[in-house]
């Protein structure tokens, strides 16, 4: 009997030997092709763009068609106009319900709020464009910087509200009933004690929200609008690299897809950058909090 | 400023006489009778915490020793459901009216918890939040404060040099030592401790009972603890706890040589629990 069980583990190693390493192969391949995709991406961009990244992209406004050179600076402010409304709007709203909801509510009213967290994170980036065009634009008469913001400030809403909601739930409950015992209140046990300790988290929350709207063009298309020029009002349409980088993409001329291909590299260096700051931040805060 | 000097009233170098009838008790609890919802989980307690001494609260896990100790301070408020009846005075007023301010009552009465939890924040800090949430800013008087607790607590030479560190870099012993540090600095008349030592060595253990010893004549302490010989090194009354009701209170060195109660008895002997 145990020989019979001997010969056949015998038998099928060979098998089982050929199959593990089958199995681990594919799925290196399949990490190696997410590496290759994103390297491919940047390949292109870099192959095709380059050669228009240069310091008159960052300083010159775009030129006529036919005309050669010309830049995106106007767009390039405009992104980083657009991105600090949508932090105005999405931040507090975000992390105030992200507070609420972890610190305060009922579960259910907790269980139902983040259920639709998760049902607007769903909603095509559009929608949001064609609400912030019906709230926004119509009243004012006007495409605007402060609705493109809007637009992109409530887009960021449900992944703050989300991330930092979560993170709050993991400080331990024994620190907030330390923070109470101290005879310290517990509006100030929130702020002082459990907002700093989930801190690395919501800012995690706020980067992965901030680049994500980033690189969204659908919800601009009729709020922000784009523009060739600086704009010198928050009412005012403005421009946007997504938007600017649309634009060129779909029209016939080489020179100006060129100039999208470079625009195209600088939006994915500022996500990339928000990124790099964000696991920077957390980094830095961890190391204090460990102690070195 | 009035907040560290010793209040003369309760002349604290005074010696302690143990068998001493006539000292006032602190905290005064009454037909306590404790609910997780439809749940009694405290039956009928009636106990007297004497001021300036250490009482010890044992019993088996479960058996409501830590409830009660979170009564005291009104800790309970916080777990939904829960219900209480019966009558809980410290200093002679009772915590559960309309009327108290739960946030000045904790102030009055300290905890320390099983877990160690210092704040994210810097060793300093974590002693001057109670100070600053009250009002006081002055850095010479913050230093001043933040270093006799730390003195008193028994941590400040280890870590008199690098106060600006996290307190999260600290040792585990070396923590709770900082929350008994960080409890100090406000003041309190009464100190809780919910088992302080049953996440810590030997050798912290027996700093922590040091601690407690050296404090015990300033303070009120109520200390849980699973381990019977702390009990009988640290405290001077004990009260034994089992299944919600409270079986046995008595000075330690009688409680556990002649136990008048023979569930108690079995208990301590290790017959059971």
């Amino acid at each position: 009997m145990k020989n019979m069980i001997q010969e056949s583990f015998e038998r099928t190693r060979l098998r089982r030997e050929i199959w593990n390493r089958t199995m681990v192969c594919i799925l290196f391949l399949c990490a190696v092709c997410v590496l290759f995709i994103l390297f491919d991406i940047l390949g292109h961009l870099i192959v095709q763009g380059i050669s228009s990244l240069n310091v008159n992209f960052f300083t010159r406004l775009p030129r006529a068609v036919g005309e050669q050179g010309g830049g995106m600076a106007n767009t390039i402010v405009g992104t980083f106009v657009l991105l600090v409304l949508a932090v105005c709007v999405g931040v507090p709203v975000g992390l105030g319900s992200g507070i609420y909801l972890s610190e305060y509510a009922h579960q259910r009213f907790a269980q139902t709020v983040r259920f639709m967290t998760d049902v607007m994170n769903g909603v095509p980036s559009i929608v949001f464009g064609i609400f912030a065009y019906v709230v926004c634009v119509l009243p004012m008469k006007t495409f605007s910087a402060v609705s493109g913001g809007f637009a992109l400030g409530i887009m960021m809403i449900p992944i703050i509200t989300r991330t930092s909601e979560q993170f709050m739930r993991m400080v331990p409950n024994q620190l907030r009933e330390a923070g109470l015992a101290l005879g310290v209140p517990q509006w100030r046990v929130t702020v002082d004690i459990v907002l700093p300790s989930a801190m690395g988290g919501i800012m995690t929350g706020i980067m992965v929200a901030l680049a994500r709207v980033a690189g969204e063009t659908a919800p601009l298309l009729f709020t922000a609008f784009g523009n060739r020029y600086f704009s010198h009002s928050l009412t005012e349409p403005i421009a946007a690299l997504p938007l600017q980088v649309f634009d060129y993409a779909i029209s016939p001329f080489d020179d100006w897809h060129r100039q999208a291909w470079a625009g195209a590299i600088v939006l994915i260096t500022v996500v990339f950058a928000i990124n790099l700051f964000a696991s920077f931040f957390v980094a830095r805060r961890n190391k204090f909090l460990s102690g070195r | 400023m009035q907040i560290y000097t010793p209040k003369p009233s309760q002349a604290p170098t005074q010696p302690l006489k143990k068998e001493d009838s006539f000292q006032d008790i602190q905290i005064q609890v009454k037909n306590l009778n404790f609910f997780y919802g439809p749940r009694l989980s405290l039956k009928n307690i009636c106990i007297g915490i004497p001021s300036r001494c250490v009482v010890a609260l044992i019993g088996p896990s479960g058996c409501g020793k830590s409830t009660l100790i979170r009564t005291f301070n009104r800790m309970n408020d916080l777990i939904p459901g829960t219900r209480m009846e019966g009558e809980i005075l410290v200093e002679g007023a009772n915590i559960y009216t309309k009327e108290t301010d739960v946030v000045a009552l904790r102030r009055e009465v300290g905890m320390v918890f099983q877990k160690s939890t210092p704040f994210p924040k810097t060793i300093y800090e974590n002693v001057a939040y109670g100070l600053r949430l009250i009002g006081i800013s002055d850095k010479k008087v913050l230093n001043l404060i933040v270093e006799k607790c730390l003195r008193r607590a028994a941590l400040w030479d280890e870590v008199k040099d690098h106060l600006n560190r996290s307190a999260l870099s600290l040792s585990g012993g070396q923590q709770q030592r900082l929350c008994i540090a960080r409890a100090l600095a406000v003041e309190p008349k009464i100190i809780l401790m919910d088992e302080p030592c049953s996440a810590l060595d030997p050798i912290a253990t027996s700093r922590i009972e040091e601690l407690i010893d050296s404090l015990k004549s300033e303070y009120t302490i109520v200390v849980v603890t699973h381990n019977m010989q702390q009990a009988a090194r640290v405290s001077d009354k004990t009260a034994f706890i089992m299944q919600g009701e409270l079986v046995e209170f008595n000075t330690t060195s009688i409680f556990f040589t002649k136990p008048s109660n023979k569930v108690t008895e079995d208990y301590i002997t290790g017959r059971f629990g």
